[in-house]
């Protein structure tokens, strides 16, 4: 028997989270549902003037974002942590580093991908102006890569804890800001019709710095927590 | 470096530089603090509200000093494994903390005269604030965890993603031309700012690295002593049990 390809076992790697993802109790459709109710809630808090909402529409969509993002996270890596497949991947040719990406890719699709297709929609109930919807989709795609990213170190450092949740908000929050900064800054420019485009390439410098330094720090701290 | 890896050669360098560390603390935190609340001239523009400077600008100067000391207790920890790293990494953090802390309360009272506002998310103080951040979560994962070893190194890669952020509150004054003046005492073309505000400046800095000094070495003996203690109880627990 011939062993399979790292690209093989990478792909089936991503499939599977994916399917797991959706199957298990629906963490993605989960996520999804927070991200809507909780937008939602805005227009109940602050009230419905159109102005207003119009104003904060671009910041509330990319906290919302970030924070759907957060609840998912714990589950990254703990249910393969705790029934023991990530014991059984680390004797697979296939190295740390790789399925942090490949887990990161998953939780980016089964999560985060739907929340990106359902933003313009609650945009359009938030009130943004019409020229922002484009530039809103774009900053979501090319920034929130680097919440899976950055999200997947925490998550590996709190795999063994039983109650990592708050801790992991801790650790990645503050390490989501300049995502959230460059994200928010794209769209207000586009609103306001300046260039856009520096901020853009700041949010993807950060993916890119993202893309870099996570996967050998969360595959340093997988190996801890299975030591 | 791996000459003190020995605890014992440790405390023993630690008790030598102790006194002097001590001494010139002593002398430099009076004089310093003198020279900025009493001897100095108040500022053309600001008035007296320029002293808060001799405690801002030295209490962020070691904020950042401390990251970088924690950050590289980290990286010696989990490349070397050096048996002192994760202790000194334990240690350095309340200080930074405590530093970061400082030099955000200090900023948002002399923001208040100066600006009209006590905070204002601007790029150096919003960066200062995630540093803030950053060495609560290292010291979150090490209360967090039972094992030390899998906690202080845990700790470690975190301490080690967040050196990003020391480049952006370095380079933040330029990046965002907001309300926080850009650099003016280390700067290619020489200090911008006056020689007699510049002196008290300087005392207070050596003050407050000499404090950070003694605390540092206080901090990490006492984390070698509790280990040594630990050790101790387990071994009377071995012989009894």
């Amino acid at each position: 028997m011939t062993s399979p390809s790292l690209l093989t076992i990478f792909t089936a790697l991503i499939q599977r989270d994916i399917k797991l993802a959706w199957s298990q109790g629906g963490a993605g459709g989960m996520t999804l549902g927070f991200f809507l109710i909780a937008i939602s809630l805005f227009p109940l808090g602050i009230g419905p003037e159109a102005s207003t909402l119009a104003k904060i529409s671009s910041g509330v969509i990319w906290v919302i974002a970030l924070l759907a993002c957060l609840l998912s996270l714990d589950r990254l890596f703990q249910a393969d942590f705790e029934d023991g497949t990530l014991d059984d991947l680390s004797l697979s040719p296939i190295n740390f580093e790789l399925i942090v990406i490949a887990k990161a890719i998953a939780h980016w699709s089964a999560t985060i991908l739907p929340i990106i297709i359902f933003a313009p929609l609650l945009a359009a109930l938030l009130n943004m102006p019409e020229v922002g919807y484009k530039m809103l989709l774009i900053s979501l795609l090319i920034g929130t890569p680097a919440l899976s990213l950055i999200g997947s170190i925490g998550a590996a450092l709190t795999v063994a804890l039983r109650r990592g949740g708050v801790l992991l908000t801790l650790l990645v929050l503050p390490l989501y800001i300049p995502t959230l900064i460059f994200g928010v800054g794209a769209i207000e420019a586009s609103i306001t019709l300046t260039d856009p485009a520096p901020h853009l390439a700041l949010t993807g410098a950060v993916t890119l710095v993202a893309l870099i330094i996570s996967p050998f720090a969360s595959a340093a701290a997988l190996r801890l927590a299975l030591e | 470096m791996h000459i003190f890896a020995n605890p014992a050669r440790f405390v023993r360098l630690a008790n030598q530089i102790l006194p002097w560390a001590i001494a010139i603390m002593a002398l430099t935190l009076p004089y310093g603090l003198y020279l900025a609340l009493i001897a100095s001239p108040p500022d053309y523009q600001q008035g007296d509200s320029v002293r808060i400077m001799y405690i801002h600008v030295p209490s962020a100067w070691m904020a950042m000093f401390t990251y970088m000391v924690m950050a590289s207790a980290s990286l010696a920890a989990l490349v070397w494994r050096h048996p002192l790293a994760l202790v000194a990494g334990k240690a350095a953090a309340p200080i930074g903390a405590v530093f970061t802390a400082l030099a955000l309360i200090t900023g948002a009272l002399w923001g208040k005269p100066m600006w009209g506002t006590y905070w204002v998310w601007d790029g150096r103080l919003t960066s200062v604030l995630i540093l803030f951040f950053l060495y609560l979560g290292y010291m979150a994962i090490w209360q967090a965890m039972d094992d030390e070893e899998t906690a202080g190194r845990a700790a470690s890669i975190l301490a080690l993603v967040g050196v990003v952020n020391l480049p952006i509150i370095k380079f933040s004054v330029d990046w965002w031309n907001t309300l926080h003046q850009p650099a003016s005492v280390i700067r290619l073309d020489g200090p911008t700012i006056h020689a007699d505000l510049l002196g008290p400046l300087l005392w207070m800095a050596v003050a407050m690295k000499a404090y950070f000094i003694v605390t540092f070495l206080w901090r990490m003996k006492l984390e070698i002593n509790k280990r040594k203690l630990a050790v101790i109880q387990m071994n009377m627990v071995n012989a009894h049990g």
